[in-house]
């Protein structure tokens, strides 16, 4: 590779990001073509995808060495000092050109080879066909040619850009469409039109040709604006929350009020409140609804796949929420390529759009822990790479570009192997019976919305809880299916062994026969053993924890005793890995 | 005194408001000397709806036309609302509530006269936790002795009868140090760390004064702490008053250790807040939890500055400091602020929990309850005289012990595999602690107890929350028992609002609930078990 001149450097350190006394754990640093790698003494590695690399920076010499910093798009922030100004200088350019890459063809997703032949690769791009999806709605039917429906409702979700109606201008055209589709919906005569902007965008906007509909010269429309703000808005804010929550030695009040003066839960509420109102349109009234923002391809997208996701219980499964993805955002045009900045381009076009979205998911499975098939871990996942390059399902800003990249034929599709590790996202409080046909209907008072911290901190381990909650459950559940699984097999041992025995007596002493050389029930046992044991011990692992992952032993300078450095192997921490 | 005087009108027709989720209820309302009672009409259900009326915080009455509305704002936080037909009937019934819910006297509180099915008197009321906790000292350390010099309670009125003290220092030596510390709270053992060899101590402030006066008893107990525990331990210190609160403390008799007069042991200030600042706190997180058409910011821009995450985090890490002093650098630690009865308690509490797995257990956890706060003399009237919503202006109320039971919300939730007790149990203790039929949260110490005899008189709440019905809503399914300290991250990001308390009532979390539950059929197994399993033919 032409850009990398050092690939490995030894004695480098990496510092603890929250430490106010410079803790660090040193290692040797490697560079590669795809990755950055750094191998602690512990043998732990750590490795950055250059395509997750958001901005590298080169501080000020040290007298310890040369501390470069690399914020990771991952929101991952990584800290190191490198001992000589000159390795450091040639890591710094390498990561500089790695990371932002000037065409399409050399991102990762085009090298990037999981040992599958074309045909598995194409099998992978048809997982997820929106022609079957449109099917499972009931389009297209007498009513409906194509767009979005929802299956229960005559209702129906449409989505565009706005109209170009200046102070003045009308086209008679655009307006008997909307009048076509309000009249599709037998049910009801008027049609909901959501502006997803804040209204003084939208009036701005008419002194540029563009604008809103007016009310008077569609019929039956009723115009809503919800007041989402723009994508430079959101990514100031973004911008301003990692700040805050990025300070060393961060106070309980000044982290709320960074939080407050964010405004980043107030955008994440404000676009959760528009898809209510959307939802609450067709459920309610009956009333079809066209969202719609300036171009139709950032709030229109939030608003119209978070109204679905409430309406239809189908994309809260796993599969469903692949497909609510490709349509709502991959086909009707997300410019993912430009938002998550996959190239080196304009940085103003760059937006935090689609974690918005993300977000607003992860607030609805706290508030309905039953409703969703998939965990948050599902969610990282699906975060980690709309940025990682390493599929093709996100590259490209729309269907077209897409098509002339030939992404189908020379990259992979994400979803297959996200299914393969289906088991690693599945919520294990899921309840598929109880809420299959039920619609969402979240409360947004303030009190409801959290800071996300597994999303904004995934990898500062020493802020989050000790033990999962949920890793346990998903074992137990396992456990039961087994033992669920083992009992049927002795039951229907039992009948079998009835049917030969007349004597019903001797049932019971017959069971006692099967039991110890039944080799089920020998499984079991052993599944028992095996299975609950390790999974305490890899609780264990993290949840002693030390107390010098934590900023209240630094507030003791008085203990100035040297730690002795194998102390912390005695809670088991030092091995984590995540 | 009669109960009768104070009523003035036996009962009305009313409707109860429960706020959003739960039905309105109609019937007959009734006033009695310790609760209020909402008797709904012979064809609905004969359940009766009932009150303590020692839960009523605050009343606020309204009349429009032939009839009124009074709204009772409660210690656990709930808002309740009354609609009362006639004028009079609601003026009247609103001053007798008034009347009977602010009444001080301890032995006609209602746990005097409550007398459940299935309990006997007596029970429960066994739990003498220095005595069982000596006996698990003694079995470690021989430095340790149970001294009875309190036994008639007074060389300490907020001591128990029996205290675990230096096995070197007699009782006389004991007394000279109990004068010289406020309230005669001299140093006694508060916990004893077995695998590094060191100890948790607790007292109140030194009389040290404007002279500097010194105690050579004093100085000698703590000198022999540090002889009886592990060779070459050292001791800090830890004054839950900032270095200068302290030093102004002085000008007032009180003061804080001179570092000449206690060689071996170290100074550290971790100012904690207490008093009518953490009420108001309190008050105003209330407040802010109150108001659900708030706008994101507000609600944000009220969490800050109310303060109360701030606490929380002050009081946990104080509390690890404290666990990872003797844990870590195998020092021995005593605690105190002033008076020693609040934030003192606080620390060495939760610093137990963290180091302590048997603390943790549910058995484990009422004890240390009874041994750090209740017999350890926290003054639970005079705190949890009022809660969040009295007008009344605050005189000793401080809800130090609800941020004590909020930091181990925080620590469930950072180790929920670790405690085996849930946030139901947690819940209960609030409660309780701000009104209940049981005689345990009753008086200010130990010696109050004695004198109004509640051990006799009134059922514990241990008794009352151990009977198997109580178990599924307190204990946590998914313990398992963790020997690790549990070191908790006490970033703000770390930390949240406790909505099962806060928001208990203005925001029930439902889903919330049913997830739990699924989490129990989960555990147990129960759930395909009882719908699919033909009955075993065997």
């Amino acid at each position: 590779m032409e850009h990398i001149r050092t690939t490995k450097v030894e004695q480098v350190k990496l510092l603890d990001r929250f430490s106010t006394n410079n803790k660090s754990l040193t290692g040797t640093l490697y560079l590669t073509a795809t990755h950055l790698l750094f191998i602690d003494s512990h043998q732990k590695e750590t490795w950055i995808l250059h395509h997750h690399i958001a901005s590298v920076e080169k501080l000020a010499l040290t007298t310890a060495g040369c501390p470069l910093v690399i914020q990771c798009k991952n929101f991952r922030i990584v800290h190191f000092i490198v001992p000589r100004e000159r390795d450091c200088h040639d890591i710094y350019n390498s990561l500089l050109q790695l990371s932002k890459q000037a065409k399409y063809e050399d991102l990762y997703a085009f090298s990037y080879n999981p040992k599958q032949n074309d045909s598995e690769r194409l099998q992978g791009w048809q997982l997820i066909d929106l022609a079957e999806e449109y099917k499972r709605m009931g389009v297209p039917n007498s009513h409906w040619q194509l767009s979005d429906a929802n299956r229960e409702y005559k209702a129906a979700i449409c989505r565009c850009s706005q109209p170009l109606s200046g102070f003045s201008a009308r086209c008679l055209e655009d307006e008997h469409l909307l009048q076509a589709i309000s009249k599709a919906n037998p049910v009801n005569r008027y049609m909901y039109v959501i502006d997803t902007r804040p209204k003084l965008n939208a009036m701005a906007n008419r002194a540029a040709g563009k604008g809103y509909e007016n009310e008077d010269n569609y019929s039956n429309i009723r115009f809503q604006f919800v007041g989402i703000e723009n994508i430079h808005v959101m990514r100031s804010s973004l911008q301003k929350l990692l700040e805050v929550s990025g300070t060393k030695g961060l106070s309980v009040n000044d982290f709320y009020s960074g939080l407050e003066s964010s405004g980043w839960l107030r955008h994440i509420k404000a676009v959760m409140d528009a898809a209510i109102f959307l939802a609450k349109a067709i459920m309610v009234e009956n009333a079809s609804v066209l969202v719609h923002c300036s171009d139709g391809w950032d709030r229109t997208s939030q608003v119209c796949s978070l109204g679905s996701l409430l309406l239809d219980s189908y994309y809260r499964t796993i599969k469903g929420f692949m497909v609510l993805i490709e349509k709502d955002w991959i086909s009707f045009g997300h410019k993912f390529s430009e938002r998550c900045g996959h190239l080196d381009g304009d940085p103003k076009e760059v937006s935090p759009v689609f974690t918005q979205f993300l977000e607003c998911v992860w607030h609805l499975t706290e508030q309905f822990p039953q409703a969703f098939e998939f965990n948050e871990e599902f969610l990282l996942q699906i975060h980690e790479h709309i940025h990682s390059c390493q599929f093709g399902n996100f590259l490209g800003n729309c269907q077209k570009e897409r098509e002339e990249l030939k992404l189908k034929e020379k990259t992979y599709s994400l979803w297959p192997f996200l299914l393969e590790d289906q088991k690693k996202y599945l919520n294990p409080l899921y309840s598929s019976k109880s809420q299959r046909f039920t619609v969402l209907e979240p409360n947004t008072v303030s009190f409801n919305f959290k800071f996300w911290r597994n999303m904004y901190h995934q990898f500062d381990r020493t802020l989050h809880p000790r033990q999962s909650v949920f890793n346990i459950i998903m074992n137990m559940n396992e456990q039961n299916k087994q033992l669920q699984k083992d009992i049927q097999d002795l039951e229907s041992k039992i009948k079998q062994r009835k049917n030969k025995q007349t004597d019903g007596v001797l049932t019971k002493e017959l069971l006692h026969s099967v039991c110890p050389e039944s080799p089920t029930l020998k499984t079991s046992l052993c599944f028992k053993e095996q299975t609950l044991l390790p999974v305490n011990d890899a609780l264990r692992t993290i949840e002693g924890s030390s107390p010098a992952d934590n900023r209240y032993s630094e507030y003791a300078e008085e203990f100035s005793k040297p730690e002795p450095a194998v102390v912390s192997l005695e809670y088991g921490v030092a091995r984590m890995t995540c | 005194m009669e109960f009768s005087e104070l009523i003035r009108t036996g009962r009305a027709q009313a409707q109860l408001l429960r706020g959003p989720e739960a039905p309105p209820l109609r019937g007959t309302l009734c006033v009695t000397g310790h609760h209020l009672l909402l008797s709904p009409g012979p064809q609905s259900t004969p359940d009766l709806w009932l009150l303590l009326l020692r839960n009523v915080d605050s009343i606020e009455k309204r009349v429009a036309g032939d009839s009124g509305t009074i709204t009772l704002r409660c210690k656990d936080l709930r808002v309740l609302q009354l609609e009362i037909e006639g004028v009079e009937a609601t003026l009247d019934i609103a001053r007798s509530i008034e009347a009977l819910s602010s009444l001080e006297s301890v032995i006609t509180s209602f746990p005097f006269f409550y007398r459940p099915k299935g309990l006997r008197l007596g029970d429960a009321w066994h739990f003498h936790p220095p005595e069982r906790y000596y006996k698990r000292v003694a079995r470690e350390t021989d430095a340790w002795r149970l001294s009875e010099v309190n036994e008639d309670f007074s060389l300490c009125p907020s001591y128990p009868r029996a205290v675990i003290v230096p096995r070197a220092v007699d009782d006389d030596a004991l007394a000279r140090s109990a004068r010289f510390r406020q309230g005669g709270r001299f140093p006694v053992l508060s916990y004893s760390h077995s695998p590094s060899g060191t100890v948790l101590l607790r007292s109140s402030q030194p009389l040290t004064g404007p002279q500097k006066r010194r105690c050579a008893e004093d100085e000698e107990l703590l000198r022999a702490v540090l002889a009886g525990a592990r060779p070459g331990a050292r001791g800090f210190i830890l004054d839950t008053r900032s270095a200068q609160a302290a030093k102004q403390a002085r000008m007032t008799g009180g003061g804080t250790e001179a570092k000449a007069a206690y060689p071996g042991w170290k100074r550290l200030h971790r100012p904690l807040e207490r008093g009518r600042p953490l009420q108001e706190s309190f008050v105003r997180l209330v407040e802010a939890c109150g108001d659900p058409e708030q706008s994101m910011d507000r609600w944000l821009s009220r969490l800050e500055g109310c303060r109360w995450l701030a606490h929380v985090k002050e009081a946990l890490s104080t509390a690890c400091l404290a666990a990872q002093a003797m844990e870590r650098e195998g020092a021995c630690i005593l605690v105190h602020g002033a008076e020693g009865t609040d934030s003192t308690l606080l620390v060495t509490s939760l610093a137990q929990l963290i180091l302590d797995p048997m603390s943790r257990t549910m058995a484990g956890f009422q004890e240390l309850i009874e041994r750090e706060w209740i017999q350890a003399g926290h003054p639970f009237q005079l705190r949890c005289a009022h809660s969040a919503f009295s007008h009344a202006r605050p005189k000793h109320e401080a809800p130090t012990f609800l941020l004590f039971l909020d930091c181990v919300w925080q620590l469930g939730r950072q180790f929920p595999l670790s405690l085996e007790f849930g946030e139901g149990l947690l819940l209960a203790l609030f409660e309780h602690a701000y009104a209940s039929p049981f005689g345990t949260f009753l008086c200010n110490s130990e010696k109050e107890r004695c004198l109004c005899e509640v051990r006799t008189r009134t059922h514990s709440l241990w008794s009352g929350l151990n009977q198997p019905k109580e178990q599924r809503k307190l204990q946590n399914p998914l313990y398992v028992l963790n020997p690790l300290a549990i070191w908790p991250s006490v970033e703000p990001q770390s930390l949240r609002l406790w909505q099962g308390l806060f928001l208990r009532w203005t925001h029930p979390p439902e889903p919330a609930e049913v997830a739990w539950e699924k989490v129990w059929q989960i555990v147990t197994g129960k759930e395909e078990t009882e719908a699919s399993q033909p009955t075993a033919s065997a």
